[in-house]
C-alpha cells in the first residue's frame, strides 16, 4: 500500500519500531472491540443459530427484495424529477431577471434550511386538512423532490460558474441567442464537470428514501420494520437492513470517484493546452463531488 | 390563532432540545471527527484501515437507519441508553465522519513544504499537527464544518421518527391535536431555517476574520 507521507518522512529504525508497536497496540484494540461486540451479542442469544438462518429463507430474502424494489422505485422516481427542477431553479437563479432570479434564490435558500422529515409531516398530516390528499409514495417523494431540487440547483450553479466564461461569449458571438447558448454550448460542459456531484446526490436521495419508513411507504426501511413485528429479530433485521444501504451507497459512492477522476483528468488536459488560462487552476477543486454527500 | 399562542411554549421547549441536541453532537463530531483524521493521517497501518472503515460504512449508510439499529435493536443485545442518549451518539457518530473527511481535506490543502520545513526543523508528529498544519487546515475547513453543523441540525429532525421529543416531534403532535395547528408547521419551519442561516453567518464572518488574521 502506497501511503501518502505528508506528515512523516520515510521511517528510521526507531519510528519502524514504534509503527510496529503501534500497529500491535491498534491490531489488540480492534480485535478487542469485536471481541466484545460478539461477546456481548452471544450473552444476550442473538448469535443462536436460529435468529440468523431465517435470512437465508426465501420468503424473508423475498420481503426485503419487496423493500428494496420499493426504495429504489422511490429514489428513481425522486430522482427524475429533482434533477431537472434542480437545473431549472439554477438557470433562475442565474436569470438576469431580477424577478426570478430573487424567486429561485428564495425557493433554494428555504428548502435547503428545513429537514426533510418537516416537511414530509406537513404532506402527512396538515395537507390533507385543506384536501391535499396524495397517494402515500407521493407523500415520501414530493417532499424529497422539494428539498433536493435546491441542493441540485446548487449543484449545477456551481458547474456552470465552472465553465469558461470565453465559451458563452463565443458561443454568442457566432450568432447563437443566449438561451441557445446556454442550452447547446455551456450546459453539456457544466453537467458534465458536476456529474461527480449528481452521482453523489443519488446517494442522498436513497439515504431520503428510508423516511418512508415514517409515512409507511414499503420501501427497504419500513418492510425492516414490518419484519421485525413478525420475527422480533430485531437487531439482526436492522443490521442486514442498513448492510444492504451501506453496499449500494458504497458502489454509488465509487461510481462518483471515478467519475471524477475522468472528469479531472479531462480539464486538466483542457487546462494544460489553454496554457493554464482557463478559470480554473488545476489544483483547484472543480467540481463539489471532493465534497462529502449531504449528511441527512 | 390562540392555538399557536397556547402552545408555543411546549414548541419553544422543542427547540431546546433540538438546540442540546444539535450542539452535543456537533461538539461529539468534532471531537470523533478529529481523532478518526489523526487515525487517517498517521503512519500505523491498523489505525489507517480503522478509520477509512469507519468513514465509508457511516457515510453511506442512511442516518434514520443507524437511529433506528441504536434505539431498537441494540437493547436486544443489553446496551440501552435513554432515547436522548442514543440520538446524540448516533448524530456524534454519523457527524464524525463527514467532520473526519473535513479535517483530512483541510490537512490535505497545506502545501507539503510546510510539514517537510516544520520536520527539518525537529518538530515532532503531534507538534507538527498542532503548531503548523492545523492552524491553517483549520481556515479551509471552517465552510464544510459550518455545512456539516447544518447538516446536524437539519438531521436532529429525524430523532422524531423514534421518538425524541424535540421540535419536529412536538409540531406533529400538535397538529395531531388542532386543525388550526398547521401554522405551526410554518413557525417550526421558521426556526430551523433561523439555526441554518444563523449558523452559516456566524461561520462565513469566522472565515472572513481567519483569513484576514492570517494575512
Amino acid at each position: 500500500m502506497t501511503v501518502p507521507r505528508v506528515l512523516f518522512d520515510e521511517p528510521g529504525p526507531r519510528a519502524r519500531a514504534r509503527i510496529r508497536l503501534g500497529t500491535a497496540l491498534g491490531l489488540v484494540l480492534l480485535a478487542g472491540l469485536l471481541a466484545l461486540a460478539l461477546w456481548q451479542f452471544g450473552r444476550n442469544g442473538q448469535l443462536a443459530r436460529d435468529r440468523w438462518v431465517p435470512f437465508a429463507q426465501l420468503s424473508y430474502l423475498k420481503f426485503l427484495a419487496d423493500g428494496f424494489v420499493g426504495t429504489i422505485i422511490a429514489t428513481a422516481l425522486a430522482a427524475v424529477a429533482s434533477f431537472p427542477l434542480g437545473m431549472v431553479l439554477a438557470l433562475g437563479r442565474l436569470s438576469r431577471k431580477r424577478a426570478l432570479r430573487w424567486a429561485a434564490t428564495a425557493y433554494i435558500e428555504l428548502f435547503r434550511g428545513i429537514p426533510l422529515l418537516l416537511l414530509i409531516y406537513a404532506f402527512l398530516l396538515a395537507l390533507p386538512r385543506f384536501g391535499v390528499n396524495l397517494p402515500i409514495l407521493w407523500k415520501l417523494v414530493v417532499p424529497i423532490v422539494l428539498v433536493n431540487a435546491a441542493v441540485l440547483a446548487e449543484i449545477y450553479r456551481a458547474g456552470i460558474n465552472a465553465v469558461d466564461p470565453g465559451q458563452f461569449e463565443a458561443a454568442v458571438s457566432v450568432g447563437l441567442r443566449e438561451g441557445t447558448a446556454m442550452r447547446a454550448v455551456i450546459m453539456p460542459q457544466a453537467v458534465r464537470l458536476v456529474a461527480p456531484a449528481l452521482v453523489t446526490q443519488l446517494v442522498a436521495l436513497l439515504k431520503d428514501s428510508t423516511l418512508g419508513y415514517v409515512v409507511s411507504y414499503p420501501e427497504l426501511m419500513k418492510q425492516g420494520n414490518n419484519l421485525t413485528v413478525y420475527t422480533h429479530l430485531l437487531v439482526q433485521t436492522y443490521l442486514i437492513v442498513a448492510l444492504i444501504y451501506v453496499v449500494v451507497n458504497l458502489a454509488l459512492s465509487r461510481l462518483a470517484v471515478l467519475l471524477e477522476r475522468k472528469v479531472g483528468t479531462r480539464v486538466r488536459r483542457k487546462v494544460a493546452r489553454s496554457g493554464g488560462t482557463g478559470t480554473p487552476g488545476p489544483g483547484q477543486p472543480l467540481t463539489t463531488a471532493g465534497a462529502p454527500p449531504t449528511l441527512a | 390563532m390562540h392555538v399557536v399562542i397556547d402552545s408555543l411554549g411546549f414548541l419553544l421547549g422543542g427547540l431546546l432540545v433540538t438546540l442540546e441536541l444539535t450542539a452535543l453532537a456537533f461538539v461529539g463530531a468534532l471531537l470523533l471527527g478529529t481523532v478518526l483524521a489523526v487515525f487517517r493521517v498517521s503512519p500505523v497501518p491498523p489505525l489507517r484501515v480503522a478509520g477509512a472503515a469507519y468513514v465509508e460504512v457511516l457515510r453511506n449508510m442512511p442516518l434514520l437507519s443507524l437511529l433506528v439499529l441504536v434505539v431498537f435493536g441494540l437493547p436486544d443485545v443489553g446496551v440501552t441508553f435513554s432515547l436522548f442518549t442514543s440520538a446524540v451518539l448516533c448524530l456524534a457518530g454519523y457527524g464524525a465522519a463527514f467532520v473526519c473527511e473535513a479535517v483530512r481535506g483541510g490537512i490535505n490543502a497545506v502545501p507539503v513544504g510546510q510539514a517537510e520545513a516544520a520536520r527539518a526543523l525537529g518538530f515532532t508528529f503531534s507538534q507538527s499537527l498542532r503548531h503548523v498544519i492545523l492552524p491553517p487546515a483549520f481556515r479551509t475547513m471552517v465552510q464544510p464544518l459550518v455545512n456539516i453543523f447544518i447538516g446536524i441540525a437539519l438531521g436532529s429532525s429525524l430523532a422524531a421518527a423514534v421518538g425524541v421529543s424535540e421540535l419536529t416531534n412536538r409540531t406533529q403532535l400538535l397538529n395531531l391535536r388542532s386543525a388550526e395547528a398547521v401554522v405551526l408547521f410554518l413557525v417550526s419551519g421558521a426556526m430551523y431555517l433561523a439555526i441554518a442561516l444563523l449558523g452559516g453567518t456566524i461561520g462565513g464572518a469566522l472565515e472572513r476574520r481567519l483569513t484576514r488574521r492570517a494575512r
